[in-house]
Order: C-alpha cells, then structure tokens, then sequence
C-alpha cells in the first residue's frame, strides 16, 4: 500500500513532463558516485581479509550507484509511470534468468558435486 | 511548429508526441539490459565451471586503467545530464559547450581502451581459439612469471572482449549520437519545449555507464 502512495506521489510530481531538477542536485548524484567509486576500490585494497564478501560488497556498492544514475540522471524518479515499468520489466526478466541459472548451478553442484 | 516545437502530423500535440519518444527510448534500454544481462549471466556460468582459469586471465587486467575510465564515465555522465539542463533552461551556448566535454570523456575513456587492448594483443591475448598461449607463455617468460596452466584461457577472453567490446561499440555510437546533438544544438533547433533528441541521447548515454559501473567491479577488481 504505501509502494502504491509512493508512485502516485511520484506520478503527480512528475506530471510536469519537462520537469527541470536543480543544478545542485545534478553535482550532488555526481559527488556520491565519484565517492562510491573510490569506496570500491578502497574496499577492494581488502579483498584478500574479505575473501568472498569482497564480491557482494563490489556489486552492493554497484547496485546504488545504478540506482542513483536511473533515478537522477535519466530522471526516471520524474518519469511517467509507465516508462518505468517498460525498463523494470527488462530486470524482471534478468533476475529471473540469474534465478534459474544459479538454480540449476546449485543443483548440479549439490547432486552431482561438480559444476 | 507549435511553440518552437516542429509536431509531426501523426501525433495529437507536442506533449504526446515527447512521451512516444520516450516510450520508444525506454523499450530500447530494457532490450539493452537483456543484451547485456545475457552476456553477465554467461560470465557467471562459467566463472563458477572454471574460477582458476578466470583468476589466471583477470590477473592481466589493470584495475587502475579501470578505475580512471570509471570516473571519466561518471564525469561525462554529469555533462551529458547538464547538456540536457541548459537546453531545458534555454542556453544551448552552455549546452553545446556540456556536450563537447561529453564527446571528449567518450574519447579519452576510447584512447584508454584502445592502449589496453593492443597491450593484449602484443602478448597473443585474443578472444576464444585465437588465442596465442605460446607467444603468451614466451612473454610471462620474459617478465620472469609463471606460465599460464589453463588451456582454455581463450574462454575468458572471449568473454572480457565480447563485453567489453560491446560497450566500447555503445560509446562510440553514443558519442557520434551526441556530435549529432550538438550540431543540432548550434543550428539553434532546441528549445526548453522542445529538446527530445538530447533527452533520448542522454538515457542512451546513461545507460552505457550504467553497464560500465557493473562491468567494472566484474572484470577489474572481482575477476
């Protein structure tokens, strides 16, 4: 219920459709991913200590910088409703080839004990 | 032309025909994420059948040349979006000028790439079968390091040159699109009710670094 409230606040924001953000705005998302990207490395000078968390740390912080250049830069968080779900549904569908590829990984491991 | 916007007659107003464009751009980058969502899956696969051949091929990758390319894209992601805001604010002199620094990062981010692939290829690395592990091997040889174990290094190869490859075509494409912009942008055809092209260009542009920022911890630092 509140995802719904959320979107429709969203929508009712971005009715405007040449909706114009703040210059400072733009330098902030720029400053956080330039500061993300110096953490992935930082965090990769660790990796031998972090063994395989090194990995899901790399992709976490990944996975925030997309998400800040989704929303801010291609301004999808201003977008109309419906462009937003034509570009979720092409991750709907990459998550769901990831799920089935590392199903049938963990399977052949776990029957077979080879890959 | 209805308030500096030139509206085809197919379409109801100018505002219709601005969300049909967008829907079209949108449709085209969730085709993107699949193509390169495929490539990421296949890397995972074998990554998991082979991880001491991927560890043997991701040694030659300079996490540093990686990680200066990581900010050249960011920082052309930054001018590209301002690119979008003057046009948006009608000042498409500061326009032009945020797309030329776009243009440029694309080719400095290129010049980088194109030092490290031919660094690869002076040591036999090429993608697949064409891989040339005895010139490889003579090199290591050289450098006093061991010689590669894997047989089927090409594998790796295939795959860092594939993906990365595909991205370097997605950059020059996205960069002759923005030259394209910016001459537009100096022909005086843009305007605070009518700059789509940029806004089309810049999601494209987007999107390259949004691979880029996934492709970057996969190849250079995980490995």
């Amino acid at each position: 219920m509140s995802a719904a409230n959320h979107n429709s606040a969203n929508d009712n924001h971005g009715h405007d459709e040449h909706h114009i953000m703040p210059l400072a705005t733009y330098y902030k998302v720029a400053g956080a991913l330039f500061v993300l990207t110096f953490l992935t490395v930082g965090f990769h000078q660790l990796h031998e200590f972090l063994g395989p968390f090194a990995a899901l740390i790399a992709f976490s912080i990944a996975a925030v910088k997309a998400f800040l250049v989704m929303a801010w830069f291609m301004h999808l968080k201003y977008d109309k409703l419906s462009n937003r779900i034509i570009f979720g549904a092409g991750f709907v569908f990459l998550a769901l080839l990831f799920g089935i590829t590392i199903m049938d990984i963990y399977t052949r491991i776990t029957v077979n004990s080879v890959l | 032309m209805i308030n500096g916007v030139p509206v085809q007659e197919h379409y109801r107003d100018a505002s219709h025909q601005f969300a049909s464009a967008k829907e079209g751009i949108w449709l085209f980058m969730a085709t993107e994420i699949l193509m390169f969502g495929g490539l990421f899956v296949g890397y995972l696969i074998f990554h998991m059948k082979y991880p001491e051949m991927f560890a043997e091929g991701a040694q030659f990758l300079d996490w540093r040349l990686g990680f200066i390319n990581t900010l050249v894209l960011i920082f052309s992601s930054l001018t590209m979006a301002l690119g979008i805001y003057f046009c948006q604010i009608n000042q498409p002199k500061k326009a032009v000028g945020a797309l030329a620094v776009t243009i440029l990062c694309g080719a400095i981010f290129m010049v980088i790439k194109y030092f490290e692939y031919t660094h690869k290829f002076h040591m036999g690395i090429f993608p697949g079968r064409m891989l040339d592990l005895e010139m490889l091997n003579h090199h290591l040889h050289e450098m006093g390091k061991p010689a590669i174990v894997s047989t089927n290094l090409g594998m790796y190869f295939g795959f860092y040159f594939c993906m990365s490859g595909l991205h370097g075509i997605h950059v020059i494409l996205g960069m002759c699109m923005i030259s394209w912009c910016l001459y537009r942008c100096m022909r005086g055809d843009f305007n605070p009710n009518y700059y789509t092209a940029v806004e089309g260009v810049g999601i494209f542009w987007h999107i390259i670094d949004l691979v880029w920022i996934f492709l970057f911890p996969l190849l250079y630092l995980v490995g």
